[in-house]
């Protein structure tokens, strides 16, 4: 169903443009969040900022084919440089957004012109090893990074000089609804363009790509720095609405994580990113507080659960159910 | 009759293994040329050299005059020199359309386009429908790689080559899968190439070769041994026992 976008009947099926699908859905699941679970803004916050990680994530690893453990690097990188900036005085949370994009896409572009130079396991140990060096260090780099005690004292100025940040996280959680929309609109139409689907074909086979004369090597760079961007983006309003910024925010494992969330929900596919990171961290949020002891044990399950029965990931699984329930004249 | 490819001393061994020894050859404009020979004889090889996938040894290759031995796949397709794969090689999770699209855009310049969609453009989008239908596949343009037979990808690995507007075409065995009722589609898509553009197909089938070639390369041990029409490449003895055998005996006038 996902490569059929491209023929016209596919077009005229699909009236609606995925751009407008994406917000309206962001909007409702936006506003579901904000009017039923007033009391856990601040976790559906911190979600939305990592839901950004794993739609970086996807860019380089699902559209790309691009093995990487160490995409949490660079959106530690865009969470430090947003919190650095804020407190040497650039305080308006646009602006923060904005250092933390570029201070990502600037290291997505330097990592991944190392990390897209290799294939298979050294491309893979090579992320790893990146990932690795920023979190040596932020750990070492004390007077940038806090070190392990975290960076903290980050405290933006209104939104637009209007909304002020509340206790409540009300405002953190709208504006990072808000942000997040206007990223998926922008990724939806990205990954939609002739530099997606080239992107897509590299990940097929990058000989065949190179011979007709796509120059694949920069291309892949290219992706990078956009994944970084909006991991960069995702760092920074994790910086922006917590207030700190701890060494977890590059770690090894926050990588490994978000790979596992975009494997759940279906890589190579922006729904298939959105799904897996709401999906997995509402999962681990509610079986944590219910289950303390065992919940590891439960994700594990869920896990493998949803590798065996819906390998392509829980989105995929999904609307293939869903077209076998609708009726027979809506199938192509 | 302009030069378009020349190929001077092409050496290539894999350590102790020679498998292409001082190849030299020409392809002007308008050539239609058969590149022969039993199977190791390294006319793989020698079509993965000149497309730039494999460095020669030794030896240069040059491409409307200009050395292009160490130009990179990429380039040397940007400019014209289009290959197609023995073993089809495809975007297998692309529709048929997308494939040759993304052929057709990246020769236009157009894949640096990042916020445009990519089948909004009307022209792209005719002249895929356009070169999927001239080989009789325009009927599976919605379809997957993966869902396609075999015979119908080598149609469309054809279709991406043409998509691609080549000066020089290297056909690596075109009709080898397909069914013996759609081979002839491959050879009615080299017939209405533009007459100026030089064709070297490496190709098993004698019929289509003779069909097809004005020039005959028979290469044997990685040694160029032969160069002529397709006539005279049957009266060859050293042809006949390196390669030919029973078939030019069959065809042998009476």
């Amino acid at each position: 169903m996902v490569t059929m976008w491209w023929t016209e009947e596919a077009t005229a099926r699909l009236s609606l443009p995925p751009e407008l699908v994406g917000v309206a859905t962001i909007a409702v699941l936006g506003a579901a969040g904000f009017f039923l679970f007033p009391e856990d803004l601040a976790f559906l916050t911190r979600l939305i900022g990592i839901t950004f990680l794993v739609l970086s994530l996807d860019l380089v690893t699902g559209y790309c084919g691009v093995a990487t453990l160490g995409q949490a690097a660079l959106f530690g990188v865009g969470a430090y440089a947003a919190g650095n900036a804020c407190i040497a005085g650039v305080t308006d949370p646009c602006a923060l957004l904005a250092v933390g994009a570029a201070g990502s896409a600037l290291a997505g572009l330097l990592s991944g012109a190392l990390i897209t130079r290799f294939r298979g396991l050294p491309q893979l140990v090579i992320s790893i090893a990146f990932s690795q060096l920023v979190t040596a260090l932020s750990n070492k780099l004390s007077s940038v990074t806090g070190g392990s005690d975290g960076l903290s004292g980050i405290v933006p100025a209104p939104i637009l000089r209007t909304f002020s940040f509340d206790m409540y996280s009300r405002t953190a959680f709208v504006f990072s609804v808000v942000v997040l929309a206007i990223a998926l609109a922008f990724l939806m139409r990205f990954v939609r363009s002739p530099f997606g689907l080239l992107c897509r074909g590299i990940k097929d086979d990058d000989l065949r790509a190179q011979m007709i004369g796509a120059a694949v090597y920069p291309r892949l760079i290219v992706m990078y720095g956009v994944s970084g961007a909006v991991a960069g983006v995702g760092g920074a309003l994790t910086a922006i609405t917590t207030g700190v910024v701890g060494l977890d925010s590059v770690g090894f494992e926050r990588s490994a994580e978000a790979l596992v969330m975009l494997v759940l929900g279906g890589a190579g596919n922006l729904w298939g990113a959105l799904t897996g990171a709401i999906i997995f961290q509402l999962f681990e949020h509610i079986v944590s507080a219910t289950n303390p002891f065992h919940w590891m044990t439960l994700v594990g399950l869920l896990l493998i659960l949803i590798v065996v029965f819906a390998p392509r990931g829980m989105f995929y699984g999904a609307s293939v159910a869903w077209s076998k329930m609708r009726p027979q004249r809506w199938l192509r | 009759m302009t030069l378009l490819l020349g190929l001077h001393d092409v050496s290539k061994s894999f350590g102790g293994l020679h498998v292409n020894r001082d190849v030299s050859f020409d392809l002007v404009s308008g050539d239609r040329v058969a590149l022969i020979g039993p199977n190791g004889a390294g006319k793989t090889t020698l079509v993965n050299i000149i497309s730039g996938d494999l460095t020669p040894s030794y030896g240069r290759i040059t491409f409307e005059g200009e050395d292009i031995t160490g130009l990179s796949i990429a380039h040397r397709a940007h400019r014209g020199l289009v290959r197609t794969f023995q073993i089809t090689r495809l975007f297998s999770t692309l529709t048929a359309t997308e494939n040759v699209a993304l052929a057709v855009m990246q020769r236009k310049g157009m894949t640096r386009r990042f916020l445009s969609v990519a089948g909004s453009s009307s022209d792209v989008r005719s002249e895929c429908q356009e070169l999927l239908q001239t080989l009789g596949i325009g009927h599976l343009a919605g379809l997957r790689v993966s869902e396609l037979a075999y015979g119908q990808q080598r149609l469309l690995e054809m279709a991406i080559g043409l998509a691609l507007r080549p000066k020089v075409l290297l056909l690596d065995e075109p009709a080898a899968g397909v069914p013996h009722d759609e081979a002839p589609k491959i050879l009615e898509a080299i017939e209405r190439l533009p007459p100026d553009i030089a064709v070297l197909m490496i190709e098993h089938d004698m019929d289509l070769v003779f069909r097809f070639a004005k020039r005959v390369l028979v290469l044997a041990n990685g040694k160029l041994i032969f160069e002529g029409t397709p006539s005279a490449v049957t009266a060859d003895e050293e042809v006949r026992r390196a390669y030919l055998g029973s078939y030019a005996d069959a065809r042998r006038p009476t």
